[in-house]
């Protein structure tokens, strides 16, 4: 890929918390001993113009981690991050914070409890010109109605909404920058079901009309297949696949991955899923297993997977995976999802 | 989009920015206005001693002391002869101005202090709370009757004195709050939003913040009204012959088996301030949790 096609690049970023008292640990026996946590492992990643790629794992894989460094809330320990080609300062300015924004998991934890929505919105306007003074208000409004608000939303404070408004005035509040990225941080996953498509639509609306590109964390790949254009699957700190979404679901070539499309609960004429069952917890970030990580739980694994940790190697034209199996794994036979699509 | 998307969207097109949630309006708060009919009362009694008080309340007149109640003199008069009831009614200004001053210094010191401690930690974090921890080691009414007493009686140091022992409070209490406060996403995204860590500390924390304290606030008042009272009745707060319920009670203590209501009058309106500030404290935590907030 050309790097002028990227946003944001992500180049062997890593990042590892140093838990435990490091003065308890200068006296104690063993200095070697396991209190530095690994959340992300040499992570290479890119983000191209005008996309919604998704990033999928479980919990403890990292991914909130990564969307962290992104934003610049949370500094990588190693690595770089390019942003349209150029390094990212480790302490960004008030303008570089602004082309990237964040939308938060939790709806009720984003949004200031004292602050009217007119409030939030004007402030960032303000503070960054957005608009002249006499224009903030009539910008608030196209704010609100962008993510389907009504103007009366302006002189209400949050407790006045429900979830899923409330995640609409996150997003206009991100959008009121004008960033460039959008890191959408399991935007969804507190939501209502019934709520969550409607939202997920929002950021698919997003990306078309205002050519956003979204990096949407989530830990469920039933929630992105038809939102994003590519899917990264996550594993305790590494990338163990990406490919297009299609190509993904279809032919998925890493076993985690597989495990995780076959974990989608569904039903068919044939009956429930009943494909590889995900067994045990992921092994603890303290304590990675030898080669590769996802050996113990792996249904493929042979000696050889105990010993390489494989690197992320393409397997086809847009399909990159960390398997040394990758081109052995048997073809995929998982039932389509959304049969009643057609 | 699959099909019961698209259902759902077009259910969800009827949506409106409604309130989802009507607020109670503050008149319908039960404690708060109990609270602001006793306080408002007694802040009214203070502020028209010169007119409702039917004698100068430092006036002696010793052919006429130690008398019962009657309708010249309602509560009697004491043992200089001068007239209860109007010494309760001018003691109203002392004590509510002493307990409601005294409270704003450690309230301002000790908010910023814990605020900055919280949000930045590190070592200002660890000094601020070590110091913290040595002033709450000592009980608050020993340390204010040392301190009055190291500083001489009067009212300057009483403030001094509460000032420099209760603003622990405030801090500890803020600070926790901040600790809180800071880890809330809406923390992280106004940081994202380019805004500096002044801006992010009193624009966004700090509202959300300072109700706590402000209600700690109020039982505060009640804490020094008590201390002003205490320190009148061991002699050592505000010098006599001004009017005070604390001395007050000292001078009526002698005389209690023969004229009860010298002493218990005006420790009852101690008991009665109290309970309008302590309801007065009650109603506001009420009105100012966000989730009420209008």
């Amino acid at each position: 890929m050309s790097p002028d096609t990227s946003i944001l690049r992500v180049s062997n970023v890593t990042k590892t918390y140093h838990l435990g008292n490091a003065l308890l640990e200068k006296f104690s026996k063993n200095p070697e001993s396991n209190s530095a946590l690994t959340a992300l492992d040499g992570i290479d990643l890119q983000l191209r113009k005008g996309e919604i790629l998704a990033l999928v794992g479980e919990s403890g894989s990292g991914k909130s981690t990564l969307a962290k460094i992104l934003v610049g809330s949370v500094a990588a320990s190693t690595g770089e991050i390019q942003y349209q080609g150029s390094p990212m300062p480790a302490r960004r300015g008030k303008d570089v914070t602004r082309r990237i924004q964040m939308v938060f998991q939790d709806p009720y934890s984003s949004l200031n409890p004292r602050m009217s929505v007119g409030a939030v919105l004007s402030e960032l306007l303000l503070l960054h010109k957005i608009v002249p003074r006499r224009e903030v208000r009539a910008e608030s409004i196209r704010l609100l109605n962008r993510v389907g608000m009504e103007e009366d939303a302006l002189d209400a404070y949050p407790s006045q909404f429900s979830g899923g408004q409330r995640q609409r005035i996150a997003i206009a509040r991100a959008l009121a920058v004008r960033p460039d990225v959008l890191i959408a941080d399991e935007p969804v996953s507190a939501l209502d079901v019934s709520v969550q498509a409607t939202i997920l639509e929002l950021f698919t609306t997003l990306r078309d009309e205002l050519g956003l590109s979204i990096l949407f964390v989530a830990h469920n790949l039933a929630v992105v297949q038809h939102l994003s254009q590519r899917v990264a699957v996550m594993y305790l700190g590494r990338i163990v696949e990406v490919a297009d979404t299609a190509e993904i679901f279809s032919n998925p070539r890493h076993p985690y991955t597989r495990a995780l499309i076959e974990s989608i609960p569904r039903m068919t004429a044939e009956g429930a899923n009943d494909g590889i069952v995900l067994e045990g917890e992921p092994p603890s970030p303290f304590n990675i297993p030898a080669g590769c990580r996802f050996n113990p739980r792996c249904s493929f694994a042979q000696v050889a997977c105990t010993l390489t940790d494989p690197a992320l190697m393409p397997v086809g034209p847009t399909h990159e995976s960390a398997c040394i199996r990758a081109d052995e794994l048997p073809i995929f036979s998982s039932i389509p999802i959304h049969q009643e699509e057609l | 989009m699959s099909t019961p998307t698209a259902i759902l969207a077009g259910f969800q097109a009827k949506r409106r920015a409604t309130r989802s949630r009507t607020l109670k309006p503050w008149y319908k708060n039960g404690s708060l206005v109990a609270g602001m009919i006793i306080v408002g009362a007694l802040v009214l009694m203070a502020i028209l001693a010169p007119i409702i008080a039917p004698y100068d309340p430092i006036q002696q007149n010793l052919t006429n002391t130690l008398q019962a109640p009657s309708t010249s003199h309602l509560l009697g008069t004491d043992k200089y002869g001068r007239d209860v009831l109007s010494r309760l009614i001018w003691g109203a200004r002392v004590n509510l101005r002493i307990g409601f001053l005294a409270v704003l210094i450690p309230f301002v010191f000790g908010s910023i202090l814990g605020g900055l401690a919280g949000y930045f930690g590190g070592w200002l974090d660890a000094i601020v709370m070590r110091v913290v921890d040595v002033f709450f080691a000592f009980p608050f009414y020993v340390m204010v009757i040392v301190l009055v007493f190291i500083l001489g009686s009067g009212e300057a140091s009483i403030y001094l004195a509460i000032a420099a022992v209760s603003w622990v409070s405030y801090a500890k209490i803020v600070r926790g709050e901040v600790i809180v406060a800071k880890k809330q996403d809406y923390v992280v995204g106004a940081r994202l939003g380019g805004m500096s860590h002044g801006r992010v500390l009193v624009r966004h924390i700090g509202p959300n913040v300072l109700s706590q304290a402000i209600i700690y606030g109020m039982s505060d008042i009640v804490m020094d009204i008590m201390a002003v009272v205490t320190l009148g009745y061991l002699g050592l707060g505000i010098a006599p012959p001004t009017a005070e319920w604390g001395s007050m009670i000292l001078d009526g203590q002698e005389f209690i088996t023969t004229l009860w209501q010298q002493a218990t009058i005006p420790g009852l309106i101690v008991v009665v301030t109290s309970l309008g500030v302590s309801f007065l404290g009650d109603g506001l935590s009420d009105l100012l949790s966000p989730d009420r907030r209008k």
